[in-house]
Protein backbone atom coordinates (compact mmCIF):
# COMPACT_ATOMS: atom_id res chain seq x y z
CA UNK A 1 0.00 0.00 0.00
CA UNK A 2 1.66 3.36 -0.84
CA UNK A 3 0.71 6.46 1.19
CA UNK A 4 -1.36 7.96 -1.60
CA UNK A 5 -3.54 4.81 -1.53
CA UNK A 6 -7.31 5.03 -0.58
CA UNK A 7 -9.96 2.27 0.56
CA UNK A 8 -13.17 3.01 -1.32
CA UNK A 9 -16.06 0.40 -0.32
CA UNK A 10 -19.36 0.18 -1.96
CA UNK A 11 -22.63 -1.28 -0.07
CA UNK A 12 -25.21 -2.04 -2.76
CA UNK A 13 -28.75 -3.10 -1.38
CA UNK A 14 -29.84 -3.98 -4.64
CA UNK A 15 -32.30 -6.76 -5.15
CA UNK A 16 -32.40 -8.03 -8.68
CA UNK A 17 -30.00 -9.89 -10.28
CA UNK A 18 -29.16 -7.89 -12.37
CA UNK A 19 -30.18 -5.06 -10.82
CA UNK A 20 -30.38 -1.33 -11.77
CA UNK A 21 -29.08 -0.24 -7.92
CA UNK A 22 -26.40 -2.02 -8.69
CA UNK A 23 -25.80 -0.62 -11.86
CA UNK A 24 -25.63 2.79 -10.60
CA UNK A 25 -23.38 1.95 -7.84
CA UNK A 26 -20.62 0.07 -10.38
CA UNK A 27 -21.27 3.35 -12.14
CA UNK A 28 -20.15 6.02 -8.98
CA UNK A 29 -17.42 3.51 -8.53
CA UNK A 30 -15.56 3.88 -11.71
CA UNK A 31 -16.30 7.29 -12.23
CA UNK A 32 -14.89 7.76 -8.13
CA UNK A 33 -11.91 5.23 -8.93
CA UNK A 34 -11.03 7.82 -12.11
CA UNK A 35 -11.13 10.73 -10.23
CA UNK A 36 -8.97 9.53 -7.93
CA UNK A 37 -6.53 8.02 -10.19
CA UNK A 38 -6.46 11.57 -11.85
CA UNK A 39 -5.28 12.91 -8.06
CA UNK A 40 -3.03 10.41 -7.99
CA UNK A 41 -4.57 8.15 -5.34
CA UNK A 42 -4.67 4.24 -6.17
CA UNK A 43 -8.35 3.42 -5.52
CA UNK A 44 -8.80 -0.49 -3.37
CA UNK A 45 -12.59 -1.28 -4.38
CA UNK A 46 -14.79 -3.57 -2.85
CA UNK A 47 -18.32 -4.07 -3.38
CA UNK A 48 -20.96 -5.40 -0.23
CA UNK A 49 -24.03 -6.68 -2.00
CA UNK A 50 -26.66 -6.50 1.13
CA UNK A 51 -28.30 -9.30 -0.46
CA UNK A 52 -25.48 -11.49 0.33
CA UNK A 53 -25.80 -10.64 3.93
CA UNK A 54 -29.70 -10.83 4.28
CA UNK A 55 -29.90 -14.06 6.41
CA UNK A 56 -27.15 -12.74 8.36
CA UNK A 57 -27.90 -9.32 9.25
CA UNK A 58 -31.46 -10.90 10.28
CA UNK A 59 -29.94 -13.09 12.35
CA UNK A 60 -27.33 -10.40 13.87
CA UNK A 61 -30.89 -7.82 15.01
CA UNK A 62 -31.99 -11.28 16.89
CA UNK A 63 -29.21 -12.72 18.42
CA UNK A 64 -27.23 -9.30 19.08
CA UNK A 65 -23.93 -10.56 17.35
CA UNK A 66 -22.91 -10.38 13.68
CA UNK A 67 -21.70 -14.22 12.10
CA UNK A 68 -17.66 -13.71 11.12
CA UNK A 69 -18.48 -13.21 7.67
CA UNK A 70 -21.02 -10.15 8.77
CA UNK A 71 -18.59 -9.13 11.32
CA UNK A 72 -15.60 -9.30 8.38
CA UNK A 73 -18.01 -7.05 6.29
CA UNK A 74 -19.12 -4.59 8.82
CA UNK A 75 -14.74 -4.08 9.72
CA UNK A 76 -14.40 -3.67 5.93
CA UNK A 77 -16.83 -0.92 5.64
CA UNK A 78 -15.50 1.11 9.37
CA UNK A 79 -11.94 0.79 7.89
CA UNK A 80 -13.08 2.53 4.75
CA UNK A 81 -11.80 5.86 3.48
CA UNK A 82 -14.73 6.32 1.54
CA UNK A 83 -18.87 4.84 1.27
CA UNK A 84 -20.54 4.57 -1.53
CA UNK A 85 -23.87 3.59 -0.44
CA UNK A 86 -26.85 2.85 -2.62
CA UNK A 87 -30.22 1.66 -2.17
CA UNK A 88 -33.61 0.82 -4.24
CA UNK A 89 -36.56 3.57 -3.31
CA UNK A 90 -39.53 0.76 -1.80
CA UNK A 91 -42.25 3.05 -0.23
CA UNK A 92 -40.89 6.44 -0.26
CA UNK A 93 -37.80 5.80 1.52
CA UNK A 94 -34.43 3.31 1.82
CA UNK A 95 -35.19 -0.37 1.05
CA UNK A 96 -35.77 -2.39 4.52
CA UNK A 97 -32.22 -4.58 4.08
CA UNK A 98 -30.08 -1.24 3.59
CA UNK A 99 -31.46 -0.06 6.59
CA UNK A 100 -30.93 -3.56 8.52
CA UNK A 101 -27.35 -2.98 7.45
CA UNK A 102 -26.94 0.29 8.80
CA UNK A 103 -28.61 -0.60 12.42
CA UNK A 104 -25.88 -2.75 13.10
CA UNK A 105 -22.78 -0.43 12.38
CA UNK A 106 -21.95 1.00 15.10
CA UNK A 107 -23.02 4.50 15.59
CA UNK A 108 -20.22 6.27 16.12
CA UNK A 109 -18.13 3.86 13.36
CA UNK A 110 -19.31 5.97 10.52
CA UNK A 111 -18.29 9.47 12.36
CA UNK A 112 -16.40 11.71 9.45
CA UNK A 113 -16.80 9.21 6.73
CA UNK A 114 -17.01 10.98 3.10
CA UNK A 115 -19.76 9.24 1.95
CA UNK A 116 -21.54 9.28 -1.25
CA UNK A 117 -25.63 8.79 -1.76
CA UNK A 118 -27.45 7.39 -4.10
CA UNK A 119 -30.57 5.91 -5.02
CA UNK A 120 -33.00 3.98 -7.85
CA UNK A 121 -36.51 4.10 -8.23
CA UNK A 122 -38.83 3.16 -11.17
CA UNK A 123 -39.65 7.48 -12.14
CA UNK A 124 -38.21 10.80 -10.80
CA UNK A 125 -41.21 11.62 -8.61
CA UNK A 126 -39.22 9.41 -5.45
CA UNK A 127 -35.65 11.05 -6.24
CA UNK A 128 -36.21 13.74 -3.06
CA UNK A 129 -36.07 10.25 -0.81
CA UNK A 130 -32.39 10.56 -1.02
CA UNK A 131 -32.82 14.28 0.73
CA UNK A 132 -35.37 13.49 3.31
CA UNK A 133 -34.41 9.63 4.36
CA UNK A 134 -30.85 8.52 3.26
CA UNK A 135 -29.32 12.23 4.14
CA UNK A 136 -30.72 12.57 7.64
CA UNK A 137 -29.67 8.58 7.88
CA UNK A 138 -26.34 9.70 7.45
CA UNK A 139 -26.48 12.58 9.23
CA UNK A 140 -27.58 10.91 11.98
CA UNK A 141 -24.19 8.56 11.77
CA UNK A 142 -22.04 11.25 11.63
CA UNK A 143 -20.92 10.49 8.00
CA UNK A 144 -19.03 13.41 5.84
CA UNK A 145 -21.85 13.18 3.07
CA UNK A 146 -21.06 14.93 -0.09
CA UNK A 147 -23.38 17.82 -1.13
CA UNK A 148 -24.19 16.18 -4.51
CA UNK A 149 -26.95 12.91 -4.65
CA UNK A 150 -27.45 10.99 -7.21
CA UNK A 151 -30.94 9.57 -8.14
CA UNK A 152 -31.58 7.19 -11.44
CA UNK A 153 -35.06 6.54 -12.61
CA UNK A 154 -35.33 3.77 -14.77
CA UNK A 155 -35.82 6.21 -17.86
CA UNK A 156 -32.35 7.50 -17.25
CA UNK A 157 -31.05 4.79 -18.55
CA UNK A 158 -32.28 5.69 -22.29
CA UNK A 159 -32.15 9.32 -22.52
CA UNK A 160 -30.21 10.75 -25.19
CA UNK A 161 -28.06 13.91 -23.87
CA UNK A 162 -26.50 11.72 -21.57
CA UNK A 163 -23.94 13.84 -20.60
CA UNK A 164 -25.47 17.53 -20.76
CA UNK A 165 -25.86 19.09 -17.36
CA UNK A 166 -28.18 17.72 -14.88
CA UNK A 167 -28.08 13.98 -16.86
CA UNK A 168 -27.68 11.10 -14.74
CA UNK A 169 -23.95 10.99 -16.10
CA UNK A 170 -23.35 14.73 -15.22
CA UNK A 171 -24.70 13.98 -12.06
CA UNK A 172 -22.66 10.87 -11.50
CA UNK A 173 -19.34 12.74 -12.35
CA UNK A 174 -20.12 15.55 -10.23
CA UNK A 175 -21.06 13.72 -7.30
CA UNK A 176 -17.63 11.38 -7.88
CA UNK A 177 -15.55 14.05 -7.93
CA UNK A 178 -16.49 15.78 -5.18
CA UNK A 179 -16.34 12.04 -2.92
CA UNK A 180 -12.62 11.91 -4.72
CA UNK A 181 -11.60 14.82 -3.10
CA UNK A 182 -12.89 14.35 -0.31
CA UNK A 183 -11.40 10.80 -0.03
CA UNK A 184 -8.09 11.96 -1.24
CA UNK A 185 -7.97 14.19 2.14
CA UNK A 186 -9.52 11.45 4.88
CA UNK A 187 -6.28 10.29 7.01
CA UNK A 188 -6.98 6.84 7.58
CA UNK A 189 -7.29 6.08 10.93
CA UNK A 190 -6.73 2.55 12.77
CA UNK A 191 -10.15 1.25 13.97
CA UNK A 192 -10.94 1.84 17.73
CA UNK A 193 -10.61 -0.90 19.79
CA UNK A 194 -12.24 -1.07 23.20
CA UNK A 195 -10.25 -3.55 24.90
CA UNK A 196 -6.92 -2.37 23.65
CA UNK A 197 -6.70 0.39 25.97
CA UNK A 198 -9.07 0.92 28.66
CA UNK A 199 -9.82 4.03 30.31
CA UNK A 200 -8.07 3.83 34.06
CA UNK A 201 -11.16 3.19 36.78
CA UNK A 202 -10.25 6.34 38.44
CA UNK A 203 -10.32 8.46 35.75
CA UNK A 204 -13.79 6.69 34.38
CA UNK A 205 -15.21 6.91 38.02
CA UNK A 206 -14.69 10.96 38.36
CA UNK A 207 -15.91 11.37 34.96
CA UNK A 208 -19.44 9.93 35.72
CA UNK B 1 -13.15 -25.18 40.61
CA UNK B 2 -16.90 -24.63 41.29
CA UNK B 3 -19.69 -25.92 39.30
CA UNK B 4 -23.64 -24.67 39.00
CA UNK B 5 -26.78 -23.73 37.63
CA UNK B 6 -28.26 -20.57 36.59
CA UNK B 7 -32.07 -19.67 35.90
CA UNK B 8 -33.45 -16.63 34.49
CA UNK B 9 -37.00 -17.45 35.84
CA UNK B 10 -38.39 -17.09 32.27
CA UNK B 11 -41.92 -18.37 31.74
CA UNK B 12 -41.67 -19.49 28.33
CA UNK B 13 -44.34 -22.09 26.67
CA UNK B 14 -42.98 -25.50 26.00
CA UNK B 15 -43.20 -25.11 22.22
CA UNK B 16 -43.82 -28.98 21.87
CA UNK B 17 -46.98 -28.93 24.24
CA UNK B 18 -48.01 -25.11 23.78
CA UNK B 19 -48.54 -25.68 27.46
CA UNK B 20 -46.90 -22.96 29.49
CA UNK B 21 -46.48 -23.59 33.36
CA UNK B 22 -48.18 -20.67 36.17
CA UNK B 23 -45.97 -18.54 38.02
CA UNK B 24 -46.81 -20.71 41.30
CA UNK B 25 -45.45 -23.46 39.54
CA UNK B 26 -42.28 -21.97 37.94
CA UNK B 27 -41.14 -20.52 41.18
CA UNK B 28 -41.16 -24.28 42.66
CA UNK B 29 -39.44 -25.21 39.50
CA UNK B 30 -36.53 -23.23 40.51
CA UNK B 31 -36.55 -24.50 43.87
CA UNK B 32 -36.51 -27.90 42.46
CA UNK B 33 -33.48 -27.19 40.72
CA UNK B 34 -31.89 -25.37 43.20
CA UNK B 35 -32.17 -28.57 45.45
CA UNK B 36 -31.11 -30.69 42.92
CA UNK B 37 -28.22 -28.81 42.00
CA UNK B 38 -26.84 -30.03 45.56
CA UNK B 39 -28.25 -33.54 45.31
CA UNK B 40 -26.26 -34.06 42.30
CA UNK B 41 -23.17 -32.60 43.81
CA UNK B 42 -23.01 -28.93 41.69
CA UNK B 43 -21.52 -26.37 44.11
CA UNK B 44 -23.48 -23.07 42.71
CA UNK B 45 -27.02 -22.06 42.04
CA UNK B 46 -27.80 -18.64 40.46
CA UNK B 47 -30.81 -17.21 40.03
CA UNK B 48 -31.54 -14.08 37.65
CA UNK B 49 -33.67 -10.57 38.57
CA UNK B 50 -36.21 -9.47 36.77
CA UNK B 51 -39.27 -7.40 36.75
CA UNK B 52 -41.82 -8.14 33.97
CA UNK B 53 -43.58 -10.86 32.75
CA UNK B 54 -42.54 -13.48 31.82
CA UNK B 55 -40.44 -13.95 34.61
CA UNK B 56 -40.87 -15.10 38.05
CA UNK B 57 -36.98 -13.55 39.34
CA UNK B 58 -38.04 -10.63 41.18
CA UNK B 59 -37.17 -11.01 44.76
CA UNK B 60 -33.68 -13.27 44.57
CA UNK B 61 -32.85 -13.11 48.45
CA UNK B 62 -36.68 -14.36 49.05
CA UNK B 63 -36.00 -17.17 47.10
CA UNK B 64 -32.39 -17.87 47.92
CA UNK B 65 -33.37 -17.85 51.80
CA UNK B 66 -35.56 -20.13 51.09
CA UNK B 67 -33.07 -22.46 49.41
CA UNK B 68 -30.51 -21.92 51.81
CA UNK B 69 -32.85 -23.29 54.43
CA UNK B 70 -33.00 -26.66 52.56
CA UNK B 71 -29.72 -27.07 51.58
CA UNK B 72 -26.30 -27.32 53.24
CA UNK B 73 -23.28 -26.95 51.17
CA UNK B 74 -24.41 -25.05 48.20
CA UNK B 75 -23.31 -21.88 47.74
CA UNK B 76 -26.20 -19.15 46.11
CA UNK B 77 -25.59 -16.87 44.10
CA UNK B 78 -27.02 -14.28 41.46
CA UNK B 79 -27.23 -14.09 37.73
CA UNK B 80 -27.79 -11.10 37.70
CA UNK B 81 -28.30 -8.57 40.32
CA UNK B 82 -29.31 -5.09 38.94
CA UNK B 83 -26.96 -2.94 40.68
CA UNK B 84 -28.44 -0.37 38.27
CA UNK B 85 -31.82 0.27 39.78
CA UNK B 86 -31.52 -1.55 42.69
CA UNK B 87 -30.74 0.86 45.51
CA UNK B 88 -27.15 -0.26 46.65
CA UNK B 89 -28.43 -0.15 50.60
CA UNK B 90 -30.62 -2.24 50.41
CA UNK B 91 -28.70 -4.54 48.70
CA UNK B 92 -25.93 -4.47 51.16
CA UNK B 93 -29.12 -5.28 53.66
CA UNK B 94 -30.77 -7.72 52.31
CA UNK B 95 -27.29 -10.11 51.18
CA UNK B 96 -25.88 -10.08 54.62
CA UNK B 97 -29.00 -11.04 56.16
CA UNK B 98 -29.27 -13.94 53.82
CA UNK B 99 -25.12 -14.63 54.10
CA UNK B 100 -26.13 -14.85 58.31
CA UNK B 101 -28.99 -17.18 57.53
CA UNK B 102 -27.11 -19.45 55.01
CA UNK B 103 -23.83 -19.37 57.01
CA UNK B 104 -21.74 -17.63 54.74
CA UNK B 105 -22.93 -19.59 51.34
CA UNK B 106 -23.74 -16.73 49.47
CA UNK B 107 -21.97 -14.31 46.54
CA UNK B 108 -23.72 -12.16 43.99
CA UNK B 109 -22.70 -11.19 40.89
CA UNK B 110 -23.47 -7.66 39.37
CA UNK B 111 -25.37 -6.78 36.58
CA UNK B 112 -27.00 -4.01 34.78
CA UNK B 113 -30.38 -5.55 33.25
CA UNK B 114 -31.37 -5.85 29.78
CA UNK B 115 -35.18 -4.25 30.62
CA UNK B 116 -34.57 -0.53 29.21
CA UNK B 117 -37.88 0.18 31.08
CA UNK B 118 -36.92 -1.02 34.42
CA UNK B 119 -34.88 1.86 35.02
CA UNK B 120 -37.59 4.35 34.65
CA UNK B 121 -39.52 1.90 36.89
CA UNK B 122 -37.20 2.28 39.44
CA UNK B 123 -36.72 6.03 38.80
CA UNK B 124 -33.37 5.74 37.09
CA UNK B 125 -32.04 6.61 33.89
CA UNK B 126 -30.94 4.18 31.70
CA UNK B 127 -28.28 6.58 30.38
CA UNK B 128 -26.99 6.27 33.77
CA UNK B 129 -26.48 2.37 33.35
CA UNK B 130 -22.40 2.59 33.57
CA UNK B 131 -22.39 5.43 36.03
CA UNK B 132 -24.96 3.41 38.32
CA UNK B 133 -23.36 0.84 38.79
CA UNK B 134 -19.59 2.54 39.45
CA UNK B 135 -21.71 4.59 41.39
CA UNK B 136 -23.61 1.99 44.08
CA UNK B 137 -21.06 -0.33 43.81
CA UNK B 138 -18.40 2.00 44.96
CA UNK B 139 -21.28 2.93 47.74
CA UNK B 140 -22.13 -0.69 48.38
CA UNK B 141 -18.44 -1.99 48.78
CA UNK B 142 -18.40 0.66 51.81
CA UNK B 143 -21.77 -0.39 53.43
CA UNK B 144 -20.02 -3.69 53.81
CA UNK B 145 -16.33 -2.67 54.69
CA UNK B 146 -17.16 0.71 56.81
CA UNK B 147 -19.23 -0.08 60.35
CA UNK B 148 -20.18 4.34 60.12
CA UNK B 149 -20.77 5.23 56.31
CA UNK B 150 -21.08 9.03 55.36
CA UNK B 151 -21.58 9.20 51.79
CA UNK B 152 -22.69 11.46 49.17
CA UNK B 153 -23.08 11.11 45.15
CA UNK B 154 -24.55 12.17 42.25
CA UNK B 155 -27.73 9.38 41.79
CA UNK B 156 -28.76 8.97 45.22
CA UNK B 157 -29.80 10.60 48.03
CA UNK B 158 -26.50 10.70 50.55
CA UNK B 159 -25.81 9.42 53.89
CA UNK B 160 -24.87 10.41 57.42
CA UNK B 161 -23.53 8.59 60.08
CA UNK B 162 -24.97 5.55 58.26
CA UNK B 163 -24.71 1.29 59.85
CA UNK B 164 -25.97 -1.16 57.22
CA UNK B 165 -27.45 -3.96 59.27
CA UNK B 166 -26.75 -6.66 59.43
CA UNK B 167 -23.05 -6.14 59.25
CA UNK B 168 -21.60 -8.89 56.70
CA UNK B 169 -21.10 -12.39 58.55
CA UNK B 170 -17.85 -12.26 60.78
CA UNK B 171 -17.33 -8.68 58.90
CA UNK B 172 -16.58 -10.19 55.82
CA UNK B 173 -18.52 -9.13 53.09
CA UNK B 174 -20.19 -11.66 50.01
CA UNK B 175 -17.61 -11.88 47.36
CA UNK B 176 -18.48 -10.26 44.19
CA UNK B 177 -18.42 -10.96 40.25
CA UNK B 178 -19.17 -8.39 37.73
CA UNK B 179 -21.27 -9.89 34.94
CA UNK B 180 -21.22 -8.28 31.32
CA UNK B 181 -21.40 -9.01 27.65
CA UNK B 182 -20.20 -6.45 25.59
CA UNK B 183 -18.99 -3.87 28.17
CA UNK B 184 -15.39 -3.37 28.69
CA UNK B 185 -15.73 -0.64 31.17
CA UNK B 186 -17.43 -3.56 33.33
CA UNK B 187 -14.52 -5.86 33.29
CA UNK B 188 -12.45 -3.08 34.29
CA UNK B 189 -14.58 -2.20 37.04
CA UNK B 190 -13.95 -6.27 38.09
CA UNK B 191 -10.64 -5.39 37.63
CA UNK B 192 -9.95 -2.37 39.52
CA UNK B 193 -12.11 -4.10 43.23
CA UNK B 194 -9.79 -7.49 42.46
CA UNK B 195 -13.57 -8.77 42.16
CA UNK B 196 -14.20 -11.55 40.11
CA UNK B 197 -15.54 -11.45 36.33
CA UNK B 198 -18.41 -13.65 34.72
CA UNK B 199 -18.97 -13.67 31.18
CA UNK B 200 -22.30 -15.39 30.14
CA UNK B 201 -20.27 -17.05 27.00
CA UNK B 202 -23.86 -17.93 25.80
CA UNK B 203 -24.67 -15.03 23.32
CA UNK B 204 -21.58 -13.93 22.46
CA UNK B 205 -18.90 -15.94 19.76
CA UNK B 206 -15.82 -17.27 22.07
CA UNK B 207 -13.50 -14.54 20.37
CA UNK B 208 -15.39 -11.82 22.31
CA UNK B 209 -15.61 -13.68 25.67
CA UNK B 210 -12.18 -14.37 25.53
CA UNK B 211 -10.84 -10.58 24.51
CA UNK B 212 -13.15 -9.27 27.41
CA UNK B 213 -11.43 -11.75 30.08
CA UNK B 214 -8.38 -10.91 28.59
CA UNK B 215 -9.14 -6.98 29.45
CA UNK B 216 -10.08 -8.22 32.85
CA UNK B 217 -6.95 -10.31 33.43
CA UNK B 218 -4.75 -7.58 32.35
CA UNK B 219 -6.79 -4.49 34.47
CA UNK B 220 -6.69 -7.28 37.38
CA UNK B 221 -2.77 -7.28 37.46
CA UNK B 222 -2.56 -3.99 36.56
CA UNK B 223 -4.63 -2.98 39.85
CA UNK B 224 -1.94 -4.86 41.82
CA UNK B 225 -4.28 -7.67 42.72
CA UNK B 226 -1.78 -10.33 41.44
CA UNK B 227 -0.48 -11.86 37.89
CA UNK B 228 -3.41 -11.74 35.68
CA UNK B 229 -3.42 -15.84 35.64
CA UNK B 230 -4.64 -15.32 39.28
CA UNK B 231 -7.93 -13.26 38.38
CA UNK B 232 -11.45 -14.71 39.10
CA UNK B 233 -13.34 -15.71 36.16
CA UNK B 234 -16.23 -17.12 35.56
CA UNK B 235 -18.31 -18.47 32.34
CA UNK B 236 -22.18 -19.76 31.78
CA UNK B 237 -22.37 -22.81 29.42
CA UNK B 238 -25.61 -23.80 27.49
CA UNK B 239 -25.89 -27.60 27.31
CA UNK B 240 -28.39 -30.39 26.09
CA UNK B 241 -27.54 -33.48 26.47
CA UNK B 242 -28.77 -37.01 25.82
CA UNK B 243 -26.73 -40.51 24.71
CA UNK B 244 -26.66 -39.43 20.91
CA UNK B 245 -25.80 -36.17 19.63
CA UNK B 246 -28.42 -36.73 16.84
CA UNK B 247 -31.38 -37.84 19.73
CA UNK B 248 -29.98 -34.38 21.80
CA UNK B 249 -30.19 -31.95 18.57
CA UNK B 250 -33.43 -33.40 17.72
CA UNK B 251 -35.00 -32.88 20.96
CA UNK B 252 -33.75 -29.73 21.60
CA UNK B 253 -34.40 -28.16 18.06
CA UNK B 254 -38.10 -27.12 18.89
CA UNK B 255 -36.40 -25.21 22.49
CA UNK B 256 -34.06 -23.77 20.32
CA UNK B 257 -36.25 -22.33 17.71
CA UNK B 258 -38.76 -20.62 20.13
CA UNK B 259 -36.87 -19.56 22.39
CA UNK B 260 -37.12 -15.88 23.10
CA UNK B 261 -33.80 -15.06 22.89
CA UNK B 262 -32.35 -16.66 19.27
CA UNK B 263 -36.08 -18.37 18.23
CA UNK B 264 -36.46 -17.20 14.51
CA UNK B 265 -33.06 -16.06 14.04
CA UNK B 266 -29.79 -18.45 13.16
CA UNK B 267 -30.19 -22.31 12.80
CA UNK B 268 -29.28 -24.25 15.82
CA UNK B 269 -26.05 -25.90 13.99
CA UNK B 270 -24.93 -22.07 12.72
CA UNK B 271 -25.67 -21.09 16.65
CA UNK B 272 -23.33 -24.01 17.75
CA UNK B 273 -20.72 -23.23 15.15
CA UNK B 274 -20.46 -19.65 16.28
CA UNK B 275 -20.95 -19.57 19.69
CA UNK B 276 -19.83 -21.87 23.02
CA UNK B 277 -23.45 -23.69 23.08
CA UNK B 278 -22.92 -27.69 23.26
CA UNK B 279 -26.38 -29.60 21.69
CA UNK B 280 -24.89 -33.05 21.87
CA UNK B 281 -23.29 -36.00 24.13
CA UNK B 282 -21.81 -35.98 27.55
CA UNK B 283 -18.67 -36.22 26.21
CA UNK B 284 -18.77 -33.50 23.64
CA UNK B 285 -20.28 -31.18 26.89
CA UNK B 286 -17.05 -32.33 28.73
CA UNK B 287 -14.53 -31.86 25.59
CA UNK B 288 -16.51 -28.47 24.72
CA UNK B 289 -16.17 -27.09 28.09
CA UNK B 290 -12.37 -28.12 28.65
CA UNK B 291 -11.99 -26.07 25.50
CA UNK B 292 -13.16 -22.92 27.26
CA UNK B 293 -9.61 -22.78 29.63
CA UNK B 294 -8.06 -22.59 25.97
CA UNK B 295 -9.36 -19.30 25.28
CA UNK B 296 -9.99 -17.87 28.89
CA UNK B 297 -7.31 -19.64 31.02
CA UNK B 298 -7.94 -21.30 33.93
CA UNK B 299 -10.72 -20.24 35.57
CA UNK B 300 -12.57 -20.68 39.02
CA UNK B 301 -16.56 -21.04 37.86
CA UNK B 302 -18.37 -22.99 35.41
CA UNK B 303 -22.15 -22.38 35.46
CA UNK B 304 -25.01 -24.14 33.16
CA UNK B 305 -28.02 -22.75 32.39
CA UNK B 306 -30.52 -25.19 33.13
CA UNK B 307 -34.28 -24.39 33.14
CA UNK B 308 -35.49 -22.47 30.25
CA UNK B 309 -37.14 -21.85 27.50
CA UNK B 310 -39.97 -23.82 28.33
CA UNK B 311 -38.02 -27.48 28.91
CA UNK B 312 -40.53 -29.26 31.01
CA UNK B 313 -39.08 -30.26 34.80
CA UNK B 314 -38.69 -33.89 34.42
CA UNK B 315 -36.03 -33.15 31.10
CA UNK B 316 -34.43 -30.33 33.30
CA UNK B 317 -33.69 -32.79 35.94
CA UNK B 318 -32.92 -35.62 34.03
CA UNK B 319 -30.00 -32.65 32.44
CA UNK B 320 -28.66 -32.43 35.92
CA UNK B 321 -28.39 -35.99 36.47
CA UNK B 322 -25.97 -36.15 33.58
CA UNK B 323 -24.38 -33.12 34.53
CA UNK B 324 -23.73 -34.45 38.24
CA UNK B 325 -22.76 -38.20 37.24
CA UNK B 326 -21.31 -38.18 34.11
CA UNK B 327 -19.77 -34.35 33.36
CA UNK B 328 -18.86 -32.75 36.43
CA UNK B 329 -16.93 -35.37 37.97
CA UNK B 330 -14.76 -35.62 34.86
CA UNK B 331 -14.18 -31.87 34.14
CA UNK B 332 -13.13 -31.53 37.83
CA UNK B 333 -10.54 -34.14 37.65
CA UNK B 334 -9.28 -32.84 34.17
CA UNK B 335 -9.83 -29.13 35.16
CA UNK B 336 -7.71 -29.47 38.75
CA UNK B 337 -4.88 -31.82 36.81
CA UNK B 338 -4.53 -29.15 33.98
CA UNK B 339 -4.75 -25.92 36.90
CA UNK B 340 -1.14 -24.82 38.05
CA UNK B 341 -1.04 -24.61 41.82
CA UNK B 342 -0.83 -20.63 42.38
CA UNK B 343 -3.71 -20.60 40.35
CA UNK B 344 -6.08 -19.56 43.18
CA UNK B 345 -9.76 -21.02 43.78
CA UNK B 346 -12.89 -18.71 43.74
CA UNK B 347 -13.21 -17.33 47.32
CA UNK B 348 -16.00 -18.05 49.81
CA UNK B 349 -16.79 -17.54 52.84
CA UNK B 350 -14.56 -18.48 55.98
CA UNK B 351 -16.98 -20.94 57.16
CA UNK B 352 -17.29 -22.14 53.71
CA UNK B 353 -13.69 -22.87 53.92
CA UNK B 354 -13.71 -24.30 57.17
CA UNK B 355 -17.00 -26.82 56.46
CA UNK B 356 -15.28 -28.16 53.25
CA UNK B 357 -12.09 -28.50 55.05
CA UNK B 358 -13.85 -30.34 58.07
CA UNK B 359 -15.39 -32.19 54.91
CA UNK B 360 -18.69 -32.59 57.88
CA UNK B 361 -21.94 -31.22 56.65
CA UNK B 362 -22.88 -27.79 57.80
CA UNK B 363 -26.66 -27.88 58.62
CA UNK B 364 -28.06 -24.29 58.30
CA UNK B 365 -29.45 -24.21 61.63
CA UNK B 366 -25.80 -25.36 63.28
CA UNK B 367 -25.04 -21.97 63.70
CA UNK B 368 -28.55 -21.21 65.88
CA UNK B 369 -27.79 -24.62 67.66
CA UNK B 370 -24.25 -23.42 68.66
CA UNK B 371 -25.63 -20.20 69.71
CA UNK B 372 -28.08 -21.94 71.72
CA UNK B 373 -30.73 -19.62 70.18
CA UNK B 374 -34.04 -20.45 69.55
CA UNK B 375 -34.74 -23.26 67.40
CA UNK B 376 -36.57 -22.43 64.82
CA UNK B 377 -38.17 -24.20 61.90
CA UNK B 378 -35.78 -25.18 59.52
CA UNK B 379 -37.04 -27.10 56.54
CA UNK B 380 -35.11 -30.79 56.25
Amino acid sequence: MTAASRSLVVVSAGLGQPSSTRLLADRLTAATERHLGEGGVEPRVRIVELREHAQDLTNHLLTAFPSPKLQETIDAVLGADGLIAVSPIFSASYSGLFKLFFDVVERDGLAGMPTLIAATGGTARHSLALEHALRPLFAYLNAATVATSVFAAAEDWGTAGVAADGSLVERIDRAARELALAVAAHQPRAPRDPFADPMPFEDLLRSQ
Amino acid sequence: MQFGVFSVGDITPDPTTGRAVSEAERIQIMVRVALKAEEVGLDVFATGEHHNPPFVTSSPTTMLGFIAAGTQRLLLSTATTLITTNDPVKIAEDYAMLQHLADGRVDLMMGRGNTGPVYPWFGQDIRNGIPLAYEHYALLHRLWREDVVDWEGKLRTPLTGFTAVPRPLDGVPPFVWHGSIRSPEIAEQAAFYGDGFFHNNIFWPKDHVKRMVELYRRRWEHYGHGPADQAIVGLGGHVFMRKSSQDAIREFRPYFDHAPVYGGGPSLEDYMDQTPMTIGSAQQVIDRTLGFREFVGDYQRQLFIADHAGLPLKTVLEQMDILGEEVVPVLRREFAALKPAHVPDAPVHPRVEAARASGGPRATGEALTDAAAQPTAVPA
